[in-house]
């Protein structure tokens, strides 16, 4: 890895290490026994050991003019196996709180260990960890080739990886010491926040840069998707977190907003979260992945570019039907109730472009459990999309929100979208990155797919039912006009399906266990004639590609 | 005060409405603009090309 960088590389990497290290040290000296202090610590930690890298390898040889003809794919490697390795510990955590709902007693009498303190470990490990990780190596991925160019330097990316998986352990570490601002999906601290946007602005400048140097006239569509996500994400993360800490050697800090601001401020963030990192930046994913997979140009390249803007107009007004019924204007929530369900259409577009360009490909998704991820993908984003329409309308979320539908709701958008579109990119990138043939076993990748699909089905079935049972309970009366049912009676009624729901999760995790052994046997594997090209060719070369429907 | 709680409203409800239209209006003659068909071919096709590596001409 250090091999690859140049001297001039290597040299501003150690300064980067030099730096972080200074800043380590101060927090560590200035947090002293609060949580801030330890991660000053871990903060040193990680630049020594970044240090020890860099100069172990600093007097290699510089890394030849050769290097020049070919893609610079080692970051996406590091980050796809980062990513299957937070899918494992997260989804692990995910599931041991889904057992700690079933029996809240599993916590060991231990702070770290109660709802509180796992559940953001869950979140931020999957949307994070797992996401953010697969949405950075396959971006550096996409980027080169649609604009075949290589990146324009070797640093940069590793240090986008690198810093964001330092902000994720800052994060995950904090959450298990009781550190948290308390906002859903944004609990870092002030620290780890300009951490991130420091990443952040580096990846958002390097993909700029590589797309400057582009050799296609005309930008493909999935670099708008993932460079909306990119823009978006930080400036949703920098207004949602503006804060002031209670002290500079504190990891406490108090938003700048507080009641309905607050939660408008949050529930923006929060919505666009979903609607720029889970949504945007996946369908960058798909629209790269699935077409080259199936070895057919997009459906509708048109409807492609319409429906990308619609998400990007539509989906920034929809947070507020996070705040149904509460302190916050009725036409705001009104606002984001429309948008909401307008947002229905950009969204069946884009899953319908790619339900249709694999329509005439079908023998392939039934051969390739890989095209059959990418496929169901599309399908259960269509599905949740739907759903979230619908779950927005005013009447429908008076019954929805606060209950389990909501879970299974994002489960669906979770497991069903944003995790079989992952898999099925990584699957495809794995052998292409690594030069082999194919995935070390087609039948584990088949055993991933149905643990997977299984897992994701009992999930959400799980949740629907108990969401409306919830639902319904809470708001059932007697003649007297009041409640029929206590809190408690409706938490006995959810018992069975608390259970079915970590069996559901336990399936998936199971599956992404699979698919890191399956990935880490295929890197091992030794290549057989390593193929040059890419392991699928299209079918037809050339000009003469059918066209379906247009 | 001038930018109360009415005049925003009523802001967000005339301008928006436009804004928004007008901005739909643009991306549709964008992406039906005849001489942009090409290029749009192109591109989608252009990915499905096998040879990975740089172009360094």
């Amino acid at each position: 890895m250090i091999a690859q960088l140049t001297k001039n590389e290597r040299q501003v990497a150690l300064l980067i290490l030099l730096a972080l290290a200074v800043v380590g040290i101060a927090m560590a000296a200035g947090g002293r026994h609060d949580p801030f202090g330890a991660h000053g610590a871990l903060v040193l930690l990680a630049a020594i050991v970044g240090s020890f890298a860099v100069i172990s390898g600093y007097y290699a040889p510089e890394p030849p003019e050769s290097r020049l003809d070919s893609y610079y794919d080692d970051p996406s490697k590091a980050g796809i196996i980062l990513a299957m390795i937070w899918a494992v510990i997260a989804m692990f955590v995910g599931d041991w709180v889904a057992w700690l709902l079933v029996n809240p007693n599993l916590t060991f009498d231990a702070g770290w260990a109660s709802f509180g303190r796992l559940r953001p470990v869950h979140t931020s490990g999957v949307i994070f960890g797992f996401g953010g990780n697969a949405l950075i190596a396959t971006s550096y991925y996409v980027m080169q080739r649609t604009s075949r160019a290589r990146m324009p330097d070797q640093l940069t990316p590793w240090f986008v990886l690198l810093g964001y998986n330092l902000f994720c352990v800052i994060a995950a570490t904090g959450y298990l010491m009781g550190v948290t601002q308390s906002k859903e999906y944004a609990e870092p601290e002030w620290y780890a926040d300009i951490w991130l946007v420091i990443v952040w602005v580096a990846y958002f400048v390097l993909y700029l840069r590589t797309l400057a140097r582009r050799k296609e006239p005309h930008i493909y569509v999935a670099n708008w998707y993932y460079l909306a996500f990119i823009l978006v994400v930080a400036m949703l993360h920098i207004v949602n977190n503006l804060a002031v800490p209670i002290s500079w050697g504190s990891a406490k800090s108090y938003s700048l907003f507080s009641g309905v601001q607050d939660a408008m401020t949050e529930w923006w963030y929060g919505h666009n979260a979903v609607a720029f990192f889970l949504t945007s930046g996946f369908l960058g994913m798909l629209y790269y992945y699935m077409p080259k997979r199936a070895g057919r140009p997009i459906y509708s390249y048109r409807m492609s570019i319409i429906s990308f803007w619609g998400i990007t107009f539509f989906y920034m007004w929809a947070g507020s039907h996070h705040l149904h019924y509460t302190a916050l204007p009725q036409w705001v929530q009104s606002l984001g109730m429309t948008f909401s369900v307008m947002l229905l259409i950009p969204s069946w577009v884009s899953a319908g472009n790619a339900l249709m360009t694999l329509n005439g490909a079908w023998h392939k998704v039934r051969d390739d459990a890989v095209l059959r991820f990418m496929m169901v993908a599309a399908v259960f984003y269509g599905l949740t999309t739907f759903e979230g329409s619908f779950m927005a309308i005013r009447p429908v979320n008076s019954l929805s929100h606060y209950t389990d539908w909501t879970v299974g709701h994002v489960h669906a958008g979770a497991l069903g979208w944003v995790a079989m579109i992952t898999f099925g990119a990584i699957y495809a990138s794995v052998p292409w990155l690594w030069k082999r043939e194919a995935m070390y076993s087609a039948r584990l990748v088949e055993a991933h797919f149905w643990l997977a699909v299984g897992g994701t089905v009992i999930y959400v079935f799980a949740m629907w039912n108990s969401g409306i049972i919830q639902g319904l309970m809470w708001r059932t009366y007697n003649e007297s006009g009041t409640l029929a049912y206590s809190f408690v009676d409706s938490l006995v009624a959810m018992h069975p399906y608390y259970i079915a729901r970590a069996v559901g999760g336990l399936f998936f995790l199971l599956g992404a266990v699979i698919g890191l052994y399956n990935i880490w046997m295929t890197i091992r594997t030794a290549p057989q004639a390593a193929p040059e090209t890419a392991a699928d060719r299209p079918v037809l070369a050339g000009g003469a590609v059918l066209q379906a429907g247009e | 005060m001038t930018l109360d709680h009415d005049i925003l409203v009523w802001f967000s409800k005339s301008f928006g409405l436009f804004y928004l239209l007008a901005m739909s209006l643009v991306v549709l003659v964008y992406a039906y603009w005849p001489s942009n068909k090409k290029p749009f071919e192109h591109a989608a096709q252009a990915i499905l090309q096998d040879d990975d590596k740089p172009y360094r001409g």
